[in-house]
C-alpha cells in the first residue's frame, strides 16, 4: 500500500478543496485560447468573460504555459487593433 | 510581409497554388516560436524548423475547424506553441518512468509530518495535523483507484506533464484529465463530509 509523504498530502488538500464540478478540459481550453488571449491582449476582462478558461489555466501547469508563450509572443508581433 | 484578413489566409492557403501565403505563415510561425523558446539552450534551428513545419500541417489539415473567433495568426501561433511545448515536453521527459517519480514520494518511513515539526507547531496543531493527514491518507487510499492515485502523485509531485503520464498509462490527456476530476470531485466530497468548512480544512494546515 502507497503511503504519502505529509507534503504531498498538503497539497493534494489544497488542490482538492479548489475543485469544481465544471472544469473543462485541455482540449476544451485549448479550443477557446486564441480568444481568451486576445482579449487579454486587448485589456478586456479575459476571466470575467471566459471564467471556466481562466479556471483551467490556474489549475493546469502546461496549458498555463502555453498561454504565457502564446501572450508574449503576440505581445512581440502582432499589433493590437 | 503582407497583411491578410482571416479570409484571404484561408482562401490562399485552400488554393492549390498557394502562392507566397505558406512561405510567409512559416516564416511567421518561426519567428514566433524563435521568441517563445530564447530562454531555451537546448532548442535549435531545425528544431524551429521540424516545430514550424508541424504546425503548418496541423493547420492545413484543420483549416475547417478554425472558428473565426480570433485572427487566424493568432489562431496558427496557438497550434505552434503547443506543437513545439508539447515535443519538448516529451523531450525532456523521455527517461523519466512513473516508477521513479513514484518512489521519490512514497513515504518508506513513520508516518511523522516532518515538514510540519519544522515549523514547530504547538503540540495541540501537531496532533491535529497528524490527525487530518492520516484521515485524508485513508481517504485516498478508500476513494482513489491505483490507476488515479499513480497519475495524481505523477502530476502533483513529480510535475510530469499530463501528457506523459498519458502516454505512460495508454491514454490521452483529456482521458487523465477527466480521470482526475473525478478523482478530486470524490476526494473533495469526502473530506468535506468531516463537517468543516473548506477554510477550516486548509486552516489546519497554517
Amino acid at each position: 500500500m502507497m503511503k504519502l509523504k505529509p507534503a504531498m498530502l498538503k497539497q493534494m488538500v489544497r488542490v482538492v478543496i479548489g475543485t469544481r464540478p465544471d472544469e473543462l478540459t485541455c482540449s476544451e481550453c485549448f479550443e477557446e485560447l486564441d480568444r481568451f488571449v486576445e482579449m487579454t491582449l486587448a485589456e478586456k476582462d479575459a476571466a470575467e468573460a471566459m471564467p471556466l478558461v481562466e479556471d483551467h489555466l490556474r489549475r493546469c501547469r502546461d496549458c498555463h504555459e502555453e498561454f504565457e508563450a502564446l501572450l508574449a509572443v503576440l505581445r512581440a508581433f502582432e499589433p493590437t487593433d | 510581409m503582407t497583411e491578410r484578413t482571416n479570409q484571404e489566409w484561408l482562401d490562399e492557403l485552400q488554393d492549390s497554388e498557394q502562392g507566397n501565403a505558406l512561405d510567409e505563415l512559416r516564416a511567421l510561425l518561426m519567428r514566433g516560436l524563435r521568441y517563445a523558446l530564447s530562454s531555451r539552450s537546448n532548442v535549435t534551428e531545425a528544431d524551429l524548423e521540424d516545430f514550424s513545419q508541424d504546425a503548418l500541417l496541423k493547420i492545413l489539415a484543420g483549416l475547417d475547424a478554425f472558428r473565426g473567433e480570433s485572427r487566424f495568426t493568432t489562431w496558427a501561433h496557438k497550434i505552434a506553441v503547443n506543437t513545439a511545448f508539447s515535443e519538448l515536453r516529451r523531450r525532456r521527459w523521455r527517461d523519466v518512468s512513473l516508477q521513479d517519480l513514484i518512489t521519490q514520494h512514497e513515504d518508506e518511513g513513520d508516518f511523522t509530518p516532518v515538514v510540519l515539526t519544522d515549523l514547530a507547531p504547538t503540540p495541540e496543531q501537531r496532533m491535529t495535523q497528524q490527525m487530518m493527514l492520516e484521515m485524508v491518507q485513508r481517504i485516498i487510499m478508500e476513494e482513489l483507484t491505483d490507476r488515479q492515485r499513480t497519475a495524481m502523485m505523477a502530476v502533483m509531485m513529480g510535475g510530469m506533464p499530463l501528457e506523459e503520464v498519458a502516454r505512460r498509462m495508454d491514454s490521452n490527456r483529456n482521458a487523465l484529465y477527466k480521470l482526475l476530476h473525478d478523482a478530486r470531485r470524490r476526494l473533495k466530497k469526502r473530506v468535506m463530509a468531516l463537517g468543516m468548512t473548506p477554510q477550516d480544512v486548509l486552516a489546519v494546515f497554517d
